[in-house]
């Protein structure tokens, strides 16, 4: 996993809440086996006509946020669906974090996953950060993992709070696969001790 | 997750993490062994595939179950799939099964369903386990008192490796419901009048668990239908306590314990139960007895209303960002606001689902059909949860109830629930179904899907607008014997 320590990028508004999985990536595109690829397919519903132009209405699809890599949105991002296609394509889309209120929680633990920062402000902070985004042309933040702060060029705006399990994995790009297999002994102890009738999906294998 | 209580009192999830911690601070962020890591099509090629570039193996491939449910088509089986690319996904899944011994039921297997119905049916899912699998319907197993939740593909690679996950403890709510229920009124109608009452995001990150009088009462089937739409309202899990109904379910099921063992774990299970005094983050209480048929309205489940209600007026509502939601909804929706819920006609009728597509629920809405015929205007479809369903309703004729009213009976898998299969609605068309999201394009692009319980879905079927089931003779009611 590369590390994020801090970075500054462009904002894109898309100010309403409980913006689900389905609609960041619609299950069309679920049939594909790899990891890549998702970023013109994200939003896409809502992002073009049904002839494949851009939907002029569609926020994200605003010339000014060309080259965004923050998505600000509203509470609940990312509910539903578990895909973690749809962090796929919001990588792919070219964004790298997302500020909002809260998030969905399979959707978060996907985020960081694939080093997708999921900033999480109060309700307050993320709705003025998303309306400077409308309101400023070319509207930037800096997002600093290590001190967990949010500013934007006048000043600190707030903090945001992060696991630390986590915020250790991104800073020092470390894989919670790898950092699970240290405990390869611990697993095997475990292993032992658990009950004899425990379930077996081996011996259902003949099963008609 | 809260501490012990007085005296020690523990929640059945906080001992289920203790009881499965490898390593880890309890507190904060811990390393859980899975018991049962259910696998489908759609959410595992990126994991087998990184699995296989970092040259390792399935730790675990005897605790992993891998069923082909998602994309299936549900005409006849045998025929080869129209969709390459969807075919390719499932050959895939049956390569990555072959190299690392995981069984599979692929769609010859007479097992095969969607993967939240036949745990529970072989007797798989069992109180006090760690379950979890690429989707997050996986709550649904939490309903005999497993600790069941959704990963992401990453984790999914994770839990294949290690056949742990890192997890950090979650906030617990309680959410008792008590009283008896009235007739027509379904375990459906509980899970949306919760949902509609906390809201999508009311249980964020939570760990429910269920508890009551009316949770008591309901069958296996119902607590899981109640336990499946626990994540509608952003919960991580949601989880019953086990009880004499569980072991009753369990009881004989192939992968379940027998004789002594049965005896042994039944213990077991019974003492997992939360303490009499326990303590939870939040508590919530529903009253059973004035619940309603519900029917959603909008494009998200807490868009809900009751049968013989309306839509709600934008002014009606509490907030801008609310109205905003729900002025965009209803624009999506093709539906005005205060329109009566009856006074909305429908094209389409789906019954299945993880939700709401077991024998139960079959039973429950053949019903309502018996006798009568679908309006002429609708298509209506049945589609069994699994193999095992489909057998036994067609051991109690319950295909030919819904055959001679006009009803396709068709094969198991997800279907329409999220149209991945060709089972998809056509732009603007507008369904009753009895699946568990009625998010934009879920049914397919364009499609409007308003959610209910098995038997409103089919008496909207007959109708071909929404009736108040209540209003059928008392014989048709699901729960009139
Ligand atoms: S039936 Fe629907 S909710 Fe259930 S697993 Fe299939 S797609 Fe997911």
């Amino acid at each position: 996993m590369e590390g994020v320590r801090r970075f500054e990028g462009l904002c894109a508004a898309l100010p309403r809440r409980d913006v689900d999985t389905d609609q960041i990536i619609p299950k069309q595109f679920l049939k594909r086996t790899g990891r890549e690829g998702y970023g013109d397919a994200c939003f896409f519903d809502w992002r073009y006509l049904p002839d494949g132009r851009p939907r002029p209405e569609f926020e994200l699809n605003d010339p000014a946020y060309r080259g965004a890599s923050i998505l600000v949105s509203g509470a609940n991002f990312g509910c539903g669906s578990s895909r973690e296609h749809a962090v796929w394509a919001l990588r792919g889309m070219g964004f790298r974090a997302v500020v909002a209120a809260s998030f969905g929680d399979i959707f978060r633990a996907n985020s960081l996953q694939n080093g997708l920062l999921p900033v999480q402000l109060s309700e307050v902070q993320a709705d003025a950060i998303a309306a400077r985004s409308v309101e400023r042309r070319g509207y930037r933040l800096l997002i600093d993992l290590e001190a967990q702060t949010v500013s934007d060029r006048d000043g600190e705006i707030c903090g945001f709070a992060i696991d630390p399990f986590w915020k250790e994995c991104l800073t020092l790009g470390r894989d919670p696969l790898e950092l699970a297999l240290d405990h390869a002994a611990d697993i095997s102890s475990h292993e032992l001790r658990r009950a004899a009738w425990l379930p077996r999906c081996s011996e259902l294998a003949g099963l008609t | 997750m809260s501490g012990p209580g007085p005296g020690g009192a523990r929640t059945a999830y906080r001992k289920i993490w203790d009881a499965h911690r490898v390593a880890g601070d309890p507190e904060s962020r811990a390393l859980l062994f899975v018991d049962l890591h259910l696998v489908h099509e759609v959410t595992s090629p990126q994991a087998f595939e990184r699995l296989r570039q970092a040259g390792r193996t399935v730790r675990r491939p005897d605790l992993t179950l891998a069923v082909m449910d998602h994309t299936v088509p549900t005409g006849e089986r045998g025929q080869p799939l129209q969709d390459p690319v969807a075919a390719e996904q499932l050959r895939q899944l049956e390569g990555n099964c072959e190299e690392q011994g995981i069984t599979l039921f692929d769609l010859r297997h007479r097992r095969q369903g969607i993967v939240h119905v036949v745990g529970p049916e072989l007797g798989l899912t069992q109180p006090g386990m760690t379950i979890v699998c690429g989707d997050s319907h996986t709550s649904t197993h939490g309903a005999f008192g497993a600790l069941a939740f959704g990963i992401g593909t990453s984790e999914v690679e994770q839990v294949l490796a290690t056949q742990c996950l890192w997890q950090a403890p979650a906030p617990t709510l309680e959410i008792r419901v008590e009283g008896g229920l009235p007739l027509g009124v379904t375990a459906k109608d509980v899970a949306l009048a919760i949902i509609g009452e906390v809201g999508v995001a009311g249980a964020l990150g939570s760990v429910v668990e269920y508890t009551g009088s009316t949770i008591r009462g309901l069958s296996m089937e119902g607590r899981l239908t109640v336990c499946n739409m626990t994540i509608e309202a952003g919960a991580r899990a949601g989880l019953i306590s086990p009880d004499q109904t569980t072991l009753s379910y369990l009881e004989g099921r192939p992968a379940c314990p027998r004789g002594r063992d049965f005896e042994a774990a039944a213990e077991t299970w019974l003492a997992l139960a939360s303490d009499e005094g326990a303590s939870f983050d939040r508590s919530l209480r529903i009253a059973a007895e004035r619940l309603a048929p519900h029917v959603t309205w909008g494009t998200n489940p807490a868009m809900v209303a009751e049968v013989t209600g309306r839509i709600p007026r934008l002014s009606e509502l509490p907030g801008e960002a609310e109205r905003e939601a729900a002025a965009r909804a209803l624009s999506y929706m093709g539906l005005e606001e205060g329109t009566a819920i009856e006074d909305i006609a429908v094209d389409r009728v789906f019954i299945g689902s993880c939700t709401n597509g077991r024998l139960e629920d079959l039973r429950a809405a053949a019903a309502v059909v018996a006798g009568e015929r679908v309006h002429p205007r609708v298509r209506a479809m049945v589609v069994p949860g699994s193999q095992t369903v489909k057998r036994a309703a067609e051991s109690e004729g319950l295909d030919e109830i819904f055959r001679r009213a006009g009803f396709e009976w068709r094969e198991s898998g997800c279907s329409m629930c999220l149209g991945m299969n060709p089972d998809v609605l056509a732009s603007g068309e507008r369904c009753a179904s009895t699946s568990n999201r009625n998010f934009e394009g879920r049914q397919g692009a364009g499609g409007r899907t308003h959610l209910v319980s098995p038997p409103m879905a089919a008496a909207a079927a007959l109708h071909g607008h929404f009736v108040d089931v209540r209003q059928l003779t008392l014989a048709e009611l699901p729960g009139a014997r």
